[in-house]
């Protein structure tokens, strides 16, 4: 059982406040092995309601399809859809079927997972802007298809404004899920669908 | 995220997921204190602010009414003390039967304005009586590890010998 | 249109700033922390706990410190019992909210001295505080794809870049700057001397992030006292006022905003900027403590408010614009970058730093000249609200 070693820690620079700051830096050993400390897991489950406007859109992707959603007021076309125009407090209920094709807005090249452990193969977060919806309404999914794993490689075949088209899960595999769309792949041209 | 198939579309879409989130709380500056002090004497340390003639237990850096600094104001006290109120628990967290109940109580401690809840041991629900004189039962000194579970309960002084007062 | 109705009748002054260390794991709990900065706020104010009418506490989601209600759980720390007290939580740009709402207390002449406290511990939450941000992500059409914290910071990175032709190299030198800015800093959690190379050396972990291009895990806490014009004339001889304050909040759907610009700082800012009379910010802001988790979040941030042109604040920061001694010194505490990143208390410290920049005490960190005007700003919720407060010696 460690003791406690830690001390009070003081300013370090004749600059103010000219109070010395209190605190007690623990370095990981001794976080670690704190005579007083304790531990939780907690189990945080949750279920949560997709709401109106996301179950329909989710039925869509089972079909294949990706549904957007129109404002009668502002004529905006959101993907993926929501119930009211967040701007102009107008339901949006006009459905309108797009295609599967859009634009990379942006990207990232991600080499870590959420608790920081390193992922050799890179995950290829990105905004995509599905064609016919309105300028900059973009929505997160991930590119796929891309050889390498390096920066320098996968910078080489994705960048901002390339089109993509979806790569969908089998029919018979679909679960009405956002990753029923395994990633979007860049295409050379538009014009070949 | 774990995900539940829809079979049927007219069900209520419901996404099942967790928040992975675990926990290690630090004690505190007087936490840390508090739980050294009961592991290798067997006593409770509170810290007093003399100005506003509050014992502060658990212990606290600081006086809550006043903010004076109270990291120099420590003091020992016996783990004994009085049931200040107490409750008949026939449940456990997940709604399941205890038996036999256990009954809780929170304890002021003598010679402090705090005090602590903890189990009552050694008696039955219908002999707890509120203002009982109590001790805490602590866990032998080698078995301490410097946490809540250092004390085990309270129990009332007529069944076990007063403890001898350090 | 006018972006405010009409100027608030009472005047408020910062009388009274503290700070505890910032630290990568404490000991000390979040209560310890906060009446640290608290009990220092007060002494430097000259005043005692009972003189204090109210009490306003910032502190970012219950889910890091693992303590559920937490603006509760902190109130004895924060100098709060047996006072009206409240939470002021808007995410990471909470600790510059606090003092707007402590503003609106003192502003609305509800009351004439209040206490301002900010607080985080996010070494209690285990593997990573990652855990809970997760939850920011949509449940349904986000969090099936498997999203990291990171992703979303590197995506705007990334669109600013591509937005205006902006190297890596360029956004680095923010961390470089600020990182050896706070060398003088006595709260720093690291604070270091470092090159660009050094910067873009360290590990890629979302591209173009690197590693030394995020702020650290902190435990801290920031505080400050105001007062009423009247109150701030009686106790203080050199009391730092609240010119102006604003804050705005853009749509939850993030992927529908236009990643290159925040335009929902340059409406905070210019919200804060009519209160303040400032019409023309760069000649009439001397010292900037913009908001800096990230590193490009700095430049960002500064063509938000209006400080740079459009994609230009790279140019700025490489020609040393920004430098302590620069034109417009920006985060000449080191920011969230080289001080540390306690959440809430980050974005108070912004405001102690103005305080003692303009009361012309920064010691080892003070800007030359004689700043008479300061703004600083926070960020956060879902990467969507700004909040700005203009401080001034008059």
């Amino acid at each position: 059982m460690a003791r406690t070693r830690a001390k009070p820690a003081t300013a370090r620079a004749p600059a103010p406040p000219y109070v010395p700051l209190r605190g007690h830096p623990l370095n990981e050993e001794e976080f670690r092995g704190q005579v007083g400390s304790t531990t939780w897991v907690p189990r945080l489950e949750y279920a949560w309601d997709a709401g109106v406007a996301i179950s329909r859109f989710l039925d869509g992707l089972r079909e294949g399809k990706i549904y957007g959603v129109r404002c009668r007021r502002c004529g905006r076309t959101v993907t993926p859809p929501r119930a009211f125009c967040e701007l102009d407090f107008k339901p949006m209920d006009e459905w309108i079927e797009l295609r599967d094709t859009g634009t990379i807005n942006t990207f990232s090249i991600c080499y870590v997972t959420w608790d920081m452990k390193p992922l050799r193969v890179p995950q290829i977060p990105a905004v995509i802007e599905i064609d016919g919806t309105s300028p900059r309404v973009g929505f997160l999914h991930l590119v796929g298809g891309v050889r390498g794993r390096t920066v320098t490689e996968i910078r080489r075949q994705v960048r901002v404004g390339l089109p993509v088209r979806a790569v969908w899960k089998p029919p018979a595999k679909r679960e009405g899920a956002i990753t029923d769309i395994l990633h979007f792949e860049p295409v050379r041209k538009r014009a070949n669908r | 995220m774990t995900r539940k198939s829809i079979t049927n579309v007219s069900q209520a879409r419901v996404w099942r997921g967790t928040m992975p989130v675990q926990y290690l709380y630090t004690a505190g500056v007087a936490g840390e204190r508090f739980f050294q002090t009961l592991r290798r004497k067997g006593v409770f340390a509170v810290t007093t602010c003399a100005e506003c003639q509050v014992t502060y237990l658990p212990p606290r850096l600081y006086c809550e009414r006043c903010f004076a600094d109270l990291s120099g104001a420590w003091a020992e006290v016996a783990p004994s003390g009085r049931v200040h109120t107490y409750t008949v628990v026939h449940e456990d967290q997940d709604g399941r039967p205890l038996d036999p109940p256990q009954v809780v109580a929170f304890v002021r401690i003598d010679g402090t304005s705090g005090g602590l809840i903890g189990r009552l041991l050694h008696l039955r629900p219908q002999d707890v009586q509120v203002e009982m004189p109590v001790d805490a039962v602590l866990a032998p000194p080698r078995r301490r590890r410097g946490g809540m579970d250092d004390i085990t309960g309270f129990a009332p002084r007529r069944v076990l010998p007063r403890r001898r007062t350090p | 249109m006018s972006l405010i109705k009409r100027k608030p009748q009472r005047r408020v002054a910062v009388i009274g700033a503290g700070l505890s260390l910032f630290m990568r794991r404490a000991l000390d709990t979040g209560k310890e922390l906060a009446y640290y900065a608290a009990s220092q706020a007060l002494q430097t104010a000259g005043i005692r706990l009972k003189d204090i009418q109210a009490v306003v506490m910032a502190t970012a989601p219950d889910a890091f410190d693992g303590v559920h209600m937490k603006g509760e759980w902190l109130l004895d720390g924060a100098g709060g019992v047996g006072k009206p007290y409240l939470r002021a939580y808007v995410g990471g740009g909470s600790g510059v909210f606090s003092i707007i709402s402590g503003w609106m207390m003192v502003a609305s002449g509800l009351f004439d001295l209040v206490l301002v406290v900010a607080e985080e511990k996010m070494s209690s939450c285990q593997p990573h505080p990652q855990g809970a941000f997760l939850t920011i992500f949509d449940h349904t059409i986000e969090r099936p794809l498997g999203p990291n914290l990171l992703w979303i910071f590197s995506l705007e990175q990334q669109r600013y870049m591509a937005a205006y032709g902006i190297r890596n190299e360029d956004i680095a030198l923010v961390s470089v700057k600020n990182k050896h800015n706070a060398l003088a800093h006595p709260a720093a959690q690291v604070a270091a001397h470092l090159t660009v190379k050094d910067i873009l050396d360290s590990d890629v972990v979302a591209w173009p992030v690197h590693r030394l291009m995020v702020s650290p895990i902190s435990d801290g806490a920031a505080a400050v006292v105001l007062a009423s014009e009247q109150v701030a004339r009686r106790l203080s001889d050199r009391p730092i006022w609240i010119q102006g304050v604003g804050w705005c909040l853009d749509t939850s759907y993030w992927g529908n905003r236009d990643l290159a610009y925040p335009r929902y700082v340059e409406k905070a800012a210019w919200m804060a900027y009519e209160m303040a009379g400032v019409t023309e910010p760069r000649k009439q802001i001397h010292v900037a403590e913009p908001y800096d988790p990230f590193a490009y979040k700095e430049l960002h941030h500064l063509e938000g408010l209006q400080l740079a042109d459009r994609g230009q604040a790279p140019e700025d920061l490489a020609r040393g614009r920004f430098d302590r001694t620069g034109e417009l010194p920006s985060c000449p505490s080191g920011g969230l970058m080289g001080v540390g990143n306690p959440i809430a208390a980050a974005g108070l410290m912004k405001i102690c730093e103005l305080f003692w920049q303009l009361r012309r005490e920064a010691g080892a960190r003070q800007v030359p000249g004689n700043p008479e005007r300061g703004v600083a700003q926070a960020w956060g919720d879902l990467m969507q609200i700004g909040t700005v407060a203009v401080l001034g010696v008059r």
